[in-house]
């Protein structure tokens, strides 16, 4: 499989600032030294407590935010070094979906506006092509073509998520970052986007960058997962063996907190005691000792190596 | 009755059977349904009505058969109300009253409008830029915003025109610039609450510039609280310019303007009232009705209120 997009010591650090002349007192560090590659076509999903800056690193890689340190390399080009104008061919190849299908689309636009305007920005198409594109890209979503004329408050949550899907495919890109696009939709809306996500992928040949909090979901949807703690990956492996086999003791407890639907079905949970620690002050060494039951000395000291302990295994822990 | 019930049933169960229903027709923007919650709210009608009624009074001043309002004619000076040929009285230069509000109040009417104008102009402009960039922008201007409006405004508008010179366009720049902090303010709030919102973030996704996201999403999204603001104000402009009228600051005499006859009309306020309770009502009635309007406008356009 080809490398598409290429994560090395990605950081970002907010500054905190306090006091009457707004000095910088400390940082928060909610993506601290991601590495990870993605490869064409696959689906690498990205799980963790809220606050572990799985959204930053997403809005990061797609230089929303402009990374403290690191690299993003898409195709060959690092896109960290350029500037706007230099990366703007590049938003035609990677698009987002967001959380939130009604703060995500503008009110006082019409469906057709909010998709058409990807071509007004680009300067793409005829006024006539862009309304068939319009026309194709809703049917292929699942809406209505007589919708076109609606506003966003007409539709439901899952709709204007339609919507949303709709307008991060007018550019046909070839990475989309999905940052937790169905946990604020209903069980059964979740599913039929996530279905409509998969056909999507298969027709448009997608690669994405799923980012979710529901593990189930993840397991479902993403072929590679990667499991985030307070701005640090701590495991990246196959789905396959993620889930029948986690390594990180982070994600060992993640995963037997996951409910299995079977009458009387017997498991151990592993309950982590105490809160995630503040990532304006995170622990010295493995960022997860002052919660891990396998803590042992080197922990507290010594930050652990992302390293690859099986083919295709990512681990950061000193058990291994 | 049994295929009805399997109709509705049909509804409740495939939503896009509702959607097929309305197949076709437009449905309503965010504008529309303003408008419509208008027309259901009664005093903001009376207040739209009562503007109208004056915009098309003062609009046709030159064609209606009016006297000349700075004609004068001592012989005829200080009628009452109701006096045949001049309805509404003269004033004590024999002027014709009737004739001298409508005129007035063209010049009171545009003084407001224009004034809201370049406030809202300039006001929209600064809160956008300090609201949008921040940092380095909003920290100026925003405090030099605060400087204007620690004075108190009579004071400011005055010192205005005392470094202008007193007239009508000065007048109007002055109760303008007063003015301009508060809609800086108001469109500041708003672009710093739609700046982080995430249609703002997918328009930068795709590749967006600055103008192009302040211009098509985020100003047209600060309007609502705009429009209120302006039709309130309006009203309060021509109070403003009135004031400094009758200050004697504004419009000079004998230009026929509510602020300057009642100024002129208080040392007659014994003998003859009307002089200056006639422009002290129109002023009264206009600013009302245009209170009424920006009332009507603000419950229309929150979309809290159903």
């Amino acid at each position: 499989m080809a490398k598409l997009l290429q994560v090395t010591n990605l950081k970002k650090y907010f500054p905190v600032k306090k006091g009457l002349f707004r000095q910088t007192v400390s940082e928060v560090k909610a993506v601290d030294d991601v590495s990870f590659t993605l490869y064409e076509g696959e689906t690498l999903g990205l799980v963790g407590e809220s606050g572990c800056g799985k959204s930053t690193l997403g809005r990061t890689v797609l230089q929303l935010i402009k990374p403290t340190s690191g690299e993003v390399v898409y195709r060959g080009s690092n896109l960290t070094d350029m500037n706007f104008r230099e990366l703007r061919p590049f938003r035609k190849e990677i698009q987002m979906i967001f959380q939130d299908p009604y703060a995500s689309l503008n009110g006082r636009q019409t469906v057709k506006q909010i998709l058409q305007e990807p071509f007004q920005i680009h300067q793409l198409y005829s006024r006539k092509e862009r309304e068939e594109r319009v026309q194709e890209i809703l049917e292929k979503v699942g809406l209505n073509k007589e919708m076109s004329n609606r506003y966003p408050h007409e539709f439901s949550g899952g709709q204007r998520q339609r919507v949303g899907i709709a307008r991060a495919l007018m550019l046909e890109p070839s990475l989309i970052i999905a940052d937790e696009p169905v946990s604020a939709l209903d069980v059964s809306v979740q599913a039929q986007v996530i279905n409509l996500m998969q056909d999507l992928q298969e027709q448009y040949k997608l690669t994405y960058l799923f980012i979710a909090h529901d593990l189930s979901v993840v397991k479902h949807f993403s072929t590679r997962v990667g499991v985030m703690y307070l701005g640090r990956m701590v495991e990246l492996a196959e789905k396959s063996s993620l889930y029948k086999r986690p390594l990180h003791p982070y994600t060992k407890a993640l995963l037997s907190a996951v409910p299995v639907p079977k009458v009387g079905s017997k498991r151990e949970r592993i309950i982590l005691e105490g809160d995630v620690p503040s990532p304006e002050n995170p622990p010295t060494g493995c960022t997860f000792h002052t919660r891990c039951s396998y803590c042992m000395n080197v922990c507290k000291q010594e930050r652990p190596n992302f390293k690859e302990v099986e083919n295709g295994r990512f681990v950061a822990c000193h058990l291994y | 009755m049994k295929p009805q019930l399997q109709n509705e049933q049909e509804k409740v169960l495939n939503p896009t059977v509702v959607m097929e229903g309305k197949r076709g027709k437009r449905a309503d923007g965010p504008w529309k349904i303003a408008c419509k919650k208008i027309i259901r709210d009664k005093a903001s009608m009376v207040g739209f009505v009562l503007l109208f009624l004056f915009l098309c009074l003062f609009l046709l001043a030159p064609v209606l058969p009016l006297q000349n309002p700075v004609e004068v004619n001592l012989a005829k000076r200080l009628q009452p109300i109701g006096t045949p040929g001049n309805m509404l009285g003269t004033d004590h230069l024999g002027r014709d009253m009737l004739s001298r509000l409508i005129w007035g109040g063209r010049v009171s009417v545009v003084i407001g409008f224009i004034a809201v104008g370049i406030a809202l102009v300039f006001g929209t402009i600064l809160g956008l830029v300090a609201g949008y960039f921040q940092r380095f922008f909003d920290t100026v201007i925003m405090r030099f915003m605060d400087i204007l409006m620690a004075f108190p405004y009579v004071l400011l508008a005055i010192a205005i025109i005392a470094a202008l010179g007193p007239g009508l366009l000065n007048t109007m720049i002055a109760v303008s610039i007063v003015g301009i902090p508060y809609y800086a303010r108001i469109v500041r709030s708003s672009t710093l609450m739609y700046r982080n919102m995430e249609f703002v973030l997918a328009q930068r996704a795709l590749g967006a510039g600055h103008w192009h996201i302040i211009v098509r999403h985020i100003f047209p999204n600060c309007l609502p609280p705009l429009i209120v603001a302006a039709s309130l104000d309006v009203g309060w402009m021509i109070l403003a310019a009135s004031g400094m009228s009758f200050l004697g600051l504004g419009a000079q005499p004998p230009l026929a303007e509510w602020g300057v006859m009642l100024s002129e009309g208080q040392k007659y306020i014994r003998v003859a009232p009307h002089e200056s309770l006639l422009p002290g009502l129109a002023i009264f009635l206009v600013v009302l009705s245009l209170n009424l309007v920006g009332d009507g406008l603000r419950d229309a356009l929150d979309p809290k209120s159903k």
